[in-house]
């Protein structure tokens, strides 16, 4: 091979066609989704985040969730993802048409977060588990994300949003842990993680 | 079948003055820049390997330097991956392919300038990205996680390096292009595509989220395939033949391995995401892709193997070759395990589990940096004009990575296969599957010690070697004495 053109047209021919078929075909076929509006409750689905969930998703971007959490639930015959109740049916492109970036992940070393907010809804739950999720539960090795929480001392009442917390972690007498407002977008955001809606493209089962 | 058309690299043995006066002009050319990207690499090495430390003992022990978001496990894993992708193995890589583009080209080095500016841009894009991803605002989109401020600047340095190539293929002294050229050439112009392109959908103009996935796993793994690989597979063509004195194998085997390397790799992407919201032919797509592998993969082992055939003595002497041939036999293994965890039953085991972490160390590290490794050992005394200080020194790096990445290899591929197992069965609960995982990532930090050791012995080597510690040596620093019938690798 001593032709140069023929070398780098080679190299241009070869890398376009996966580039036609991995990105172009995708951004085509996968990257311009509508909402689907259910006519019989009017609901717009998958639902728009709040402005405080969308700061979460930042704020979940940031601190590397996806680096343990995955959101995907396969369908049958992939893992034992529905078996384990990470959700009602498997996701579809369309569950993703609002995110950016998406959060699909690679990893499991902490479970499916696609439906987190249907499993546990308690916005207090979250703060507990953000703050010692050891305590929580037991045997995890998620890292404690004690720093998106103040320590304060308390003035005259508890703050309203002040986390209830059990030894080891709770603060000493007469002090209180509260969230920061990134501490509360994250939770805002892993309570919006709820697609058990049914899609034409999967419906519930 | 053992064709040799290919006239370079030949033996060293008998050159002729004028050709080794022309080699040591070009080495003497290539100083500057070669040494500013080894030298940086390095420094990433390090900074990289502390990151890969931190992660891996917070998993270990989770409250482990928990009070500081800066250091959350969640950034430091990426900063890890960033560290050594772009400032440890792009560096490297970037480098070595200077080095060879000149050697090959017989050319001296032009515009030095221009590839100083690249490295100092690429140097602080790295360390932007890397306090990026500290600080917060890393995006949390795998192999694509610096910000903005420094994707663009990372783009701007290697579009320096992209236009000095150009002008260095235009100034070659006509006649047979070398295999490692075609990889060489290939690596430059897929990746700054790759890198725009992906960059561009991703992180300036996010695409909708469906079609994210399939962008981020096409530039995932081409990253790897089509940028690191070609340059890796370069510098092992040029290496194995020139240490040995003999030519490779067959010319037409590399011309197999080149165009099928270049057809199926670029496929490969989808298989990262088997199960998930795509359709089906697009993942099939890379499955088949996956397996269509093998046959690239088995036509350079062959080639490689062939090469060295009859001379694995030489590995007992040469630094180099003992790198370089421990880096081509783990690309065919890494390569050939990449294939077969594509296919889906298999798949649905290893998916999300650490068996696949342990896949990529097998691939960037025992197959690309052992091999930068090995081309470092060759390049450097020629371009600064000294041997390296001490033979010891380099056996104990040999030894200290060799053993630590096999062992890291082998616990996170039985700890990831137990948990792969445990996460198929919804019996066992999921707290549970952590358990299998827990006592293999222990094991896997006291692999990590033992690269730590390696990278230190490494980069005290190559700054004794930068000070020209020591006594002028005529003769390379060997392992052993190489006997008396075996063609010299001569500093020229």
């Amino acid at each position: 091979m001593n032709r140069m053109s023929v070398i780098i047209a080679g190299i241009f021919i070869t890398f376009f066609c996966s580039w036609i078929g991995l990105v172009a075909y995708p951004y085509l076929a996968l990257g311009r989704y509508l909402p689907f509006v259910d006519e019989d409750t009017g609901d717009i689905l998958p639902p728009p985040l709040s402005g405080l969930a969308e700061r979460g998703q930042q704020v979940y971007a940031s601190s590397g969730c996806i680096y343990c959490h995955s959101q995907q639930v396969r369908q049958i015959g992939y893992g034992s993802d529905l078996e384990r109740g990470w959700g009602a049916r498997p996701t579809v492109a369309r569950d993703y048409m609002r995110e950016r970036p998406a959060f699909l992940g690679t990893m499991r070393t902490g479970p499916d977060l696609s439906n987190i907010g249907a499993r546990q809804p308690s916005v207090m739950w979250h703060h507990q588990h953000l703050y010692q999720p050891a305590v929580v539960s037991p045997g995890s090795i998620m890292p404690s994300y004690r720093y998106l929480y103040q320590t304060q001392k308390i003035e005259g009442q508890m703050a309203a949003n002040a986390i209830n917390l059990l030894p080891p972690s709770a603060p000493p007498e007469g002090y209180e842990v509260v969230p920061t407002y990134d501490a509360e977008a994250l939770v805002a955001y892993l309570i919006s993680l709820n697609r058990n809606y049914p899609l034409p493209e999967s419906p519930e089962p | 079948m053992s064709a040799t058309i290919t006239m370079e690299p030949t033996s060293t043995v008998a050159l002729p003055d004028v050709d080794k006066s022309l080699r040591a002009e070009i080495d003497a050319s290539t100083r500057l820049p070669v040494v500013l990207f080894y030298g940086s690499a390095i420094f990433w090495l390090l900074v990289g390997t502390g990151f890969a430390m931190l992660a891996s003992f917070k998993m270990n022990d989770p409250a482990f330097l928990d009070q500081w978001g800066w250091l959350t496990f969640g950034r430091v894993r990426p900063a890890h991956l960033n560290a050594v992708a772009y400032g440890w193995a792009s560096s490297a890589g970037i480098g070595t392919s200077l080095w060879l583009m000149a050697r090959l080209c017989r050319t001296p080095l032009r515009h030095a300038k221009l590839l100083v500016s690249a490295a100092v841009f690429w140097n602080i894009g790295v360390l932007l990205g890397i306090y990026g991803i500290l600080a917060g605002d890393g995006r949390s989109i795998e192999w694509l996680e610096f910000p903005n401020y420094a994707s663009a600047i990372l783009f701007v340095s290697f579009g320096l390096i992209a236009v000095w190539a150009v002008v260095m293929f235009r100034f070659r002294q006509p006649g047979h292009i070398y295999v490692s050229q075609w990889y060489l050439l290939a690596a430059i112009i897929w990746f700054p595509w790759l890198y725009s392109t992906a960059n561009l959908l991703l992180n300036f103009e996010s695409i909708q989220g469906g079609a994210q996935g399939a962008v981020n796993w096409w530039y995932g793994h081409n990253a790897l395939g089509l940028w690191f690989t070609p340059i890796g597979l370069a510098t092992a063509y040029y290496l194995i033949p020139k240490v040995l004195g003999r030519p490779i194998h067959s010319y037409y085997l590399s011309i197999l391995g080149f165009w099928t390397l270049a057809i199926f790799y670029s496929w490969n992407g989808m298989h990262h995401l088997i199960g998930g919201p795509f359709p089906a032919w697009m993942v099939t797509a890379s499955v088949v892709a996956s397996m269509m592998m093998f046959i690239p993969v088995i036509t350079t082992a062959i080639n490689h193997h062939m090469t060295v055939r009859g001379n694995f003595g030489a590995l007992k002497w040469s630094p180099t070759l003992r790198f370089t041939v421990f880096g081509a036999m783990c690309y065919t293994l890494a390569s050939v395990q990449g294939s077969l965890m594509a296919i889906p039953t298999l798949n649905s085991v290893t998916h999300f589990t650490h068996y696949t972490v342990g896949h990529s160390h097998l691939g960037l590290y025992a197959f690309f940096t052992m091999i930068m490794y090995g081309a470092m050992y060759y390049i450097l005394p020629r371009v600064v004009g000294w041997e390296w200080p001490s033979a010891r020194l380099i056996r104990w790096h040999f030894w200290l990575v060799a053993i630590g990445i096999v062992l890291m290899v082998v616990v996170l591929s039985i700890g990831g296969i137990l948990q792969g197992l445990a996460l198929l069965d919804p019996e066992i609960t999921f707290m549970a599957t952590l358990d299998y995982t827990k006592p293999w990532l222990f094991l896997r930090s006291g692999s990590g010690i033992l690269l730590t050791a390696g990278h230190i012995v490494f980069a005290l080597s190559f700054v004794l070697l930068l000070l020209k510690v020591g006594s002028p040596k005529v003769q390379p620093t060997l392992f052993a004495s190489q006997g008396e019938d075996k063609p010299e690798p001569l500093s020229l």
